[in-house]
């Protein structure tokens, strides 16, 4: 399955989501700005739920673009240490079980769970525990 | 340098109007205006119109007359109406002109509002994986507020509950019938931590607000409220705002922190000096948060704050008395004159069943709105 977009993510397996490093100032944004201003850089694999809610109403179309069968699922922001909180959904999770602070780790994760070639969308889940 | 006065205020109801368009509403508020002003439109020298989606203002011209004056339309997001009403003061206090007005109107159709990515220079893939839905980030923003300042869901139950019981006291309301806080809670959920009575919607409506020079407004022997600031701005580095693909983790303020504290400084008050104030709550989280942004209690007062009735109409600061825009709904060109116009009648001590006692002086308005930007103002009787 593909990214749902070019330079999302990293090439390796598995794969990183790709930031941008601002040259001067050194901060970090998501996805990475298509200018000279920026440098790409991979993000940490692990971070902690910041915040969340769960979307409970199927996003109008256009422009989303998921399956017409609407399940709930979570919206969160990810902190990622020393980088930045990124926006991403949450998956291979109970509602009832999020708390902020949690670890988590990314997964693409497809944007149509029952179709068979979707595209990969960024998400993270709970983390292993080690 | 004289003072900019408000003479005139008019406005359409919010809710929903079938058979008139936003342009409609927003002439029919005009006209309210000018006769509440006792001018004619004749001597209107220019206005400030704003509307998101119902067509260019200054066509307004048409029903009201060809008079031959300016009229500047303008967009800036749900600070439209904001943004018109600064500007429109902009041109008394220069002296270049003495009388003029700020208007605002809207229509929109039922349901969320359909952002596209392009508009806030977002890439494409971002609206296709269901990110561009303003909900979610109004639901992180109070889901984190509260997990770090201690407000608990009922909270939020309260700010509605308040919203459509002052709503029901304000003729120019929507939702106009009380709901009690356990089916505010028990509602459906829209967003986590909110249901479905805790978000304002799209809605219609039309405001005008008619200002004056101090000396034109003596000459005319109106009684005018005094216009002690208006500010517009917009994000710091570190806010958190709607459609944000990424934040910083070192946090910042929010414009609406810029817009509050300038207009303070420039009317030289602070927010104890304030009667009766009108805070953005398109959803009943944002009332909370913003009456920590705006300064008027501390981050987790608010718990304690809504529990004693202190935002009441009869309590120590009145926040939202005609119901806000969780009552009202949410035309954005119109919405944040529509809390100008609360406050004038307020300061008037016109407000009916809804009218704040103790005889106010002081009011506040506040708008908030995508992508970081916030107006404010203050009145003086």
């Amino acid at each position: 399955m593909q990214p749902i977009a070019d330079g999302l993510f990293t090439a390796e397996n598995p794969p990183r989501l790709i930031g941008g490093r601002h040259k001067d100032s050194g901060r970090i944004v998501f996805p990475c700005p298509e200018n000279d201003k920026f440098e790409p850089v991979p993000l940490s694999r692990s971070g902690k739920l910041w915040s969340y809610t769960i979307q409970r109403f199927r996003p109008k179309s256009p422009p989303y673009a998921g399956p017409e069968a609407f399940r709930p699922f979570p919206v969160a922001y990810v902190e990622l240490p020393g980088q930045t909180i990124v926006e991403a959904r949450l998956v291979d999770v109970d509602f009832d079980a999020l708390a902020i602070g949690m670890d988590l780790e990314f997964t693409p994760t497809p944007l149509d769970p029952d179709a068979e070639d979707s595209v990969l969308i960024p998400a993270f889940r709970p983390a292993e525990a080690a | 340098m004289g003072e900019v006065c408000i003479i005139g205020v008019g406005i359409h109801p919010f809710g929903r109007t079938e058979g008139m368009s936003g342009v409609d509403q927003g002439v029919f508020a005009v006209r309210q205006a000018l006769s509440d002003a006792g001018i004619e439109w004749g001597d209107v020298q220019f206005a400030y119109g704003a509307s998101e989606a119902a067509g260019n203002p200054d066509t307004m011209v048409d029903q009201l007359g060809l008079t031959g004056m300016q009229f500047i339309n303008v967009r800036n997001g749900c600070a439209a109406g904001g943004s018109a009403l600064f500007s429109a003061q902009m041109a008394i206090k220069s002296g270049e002109c003495d009388i003029g007005m700020a208007v605002g109107f809207d229509k929109h159709p039922r349901g969320a509002f359909d952002a596209k990515p392009a508009e806030y220079n977002l890439p494409d893939w971002y609206g296709d994986a269901g990110f561009m839905v303003t909900t979610q980030f109004f639901a992180n923003k109070i889901m984190r507020y509260m997990q770090l300042n201690g407000i608990s869901r009922e909270t939020l139950g309260r700010v509605s509950e308040k919203a459509f019981r002052n709503g029901e006291k304000a003729p120019h309301a929507w939702r106009r019938q009380p709901v009690p806080l356990d089916e505010i809670l028990d509602a459906p959920m829209v967003s986590d931590p909110y249901s479905k009575y805790m978000f304002c919607s799209p809605a219609e409506g039309g405001v005008a607000l008619i200002l004056a020079s101090e000396k034109k407004a003596r000459e005319l022997g109106v009684k005018p409220i005094r216009l002690k600031a208006a500010t517009m701005r917009t994000r710091p580095p570190g806010s958190f705002e709607v459609f944000a693909p990424s934040i910083d983790i070192e946090r910042g303020g929010s414009a609406t922190n810029i817009a509050s504290t300038d207009a303070f400084r420039i009317a030289g008050m602070g927010p104890e000096d304030i009667d009766v104030a009108q805070l953005q709550d398109t959803e009943a989280g944002a009332e909370l948060m913003h009456m920590a942004e705006n300064g008027f209690c501390a981050d987790g007062d608010q718990e304690k704050w809504l529990i004693d009735g202190l935002t009441e109409i009869g309590g120590k600061l009145p926040v939202n008395t005609d119901g806000g825009c969780l009552a009202c709904g949410e035309p954005i060109g119109a919405s944040g004159l529509r809390q100008v116009y609360e406050n004038v009648v307020q300061l008037r001590g016109a407000g009916g069943a809804r009218q704040v006692p103790g005889d106010p002086k002081t009011a506040y308005s506040h708008v908030y709105g995508a992508p970081g930007v916030s107006a404010v103002t203050i009145l003086e009787r």
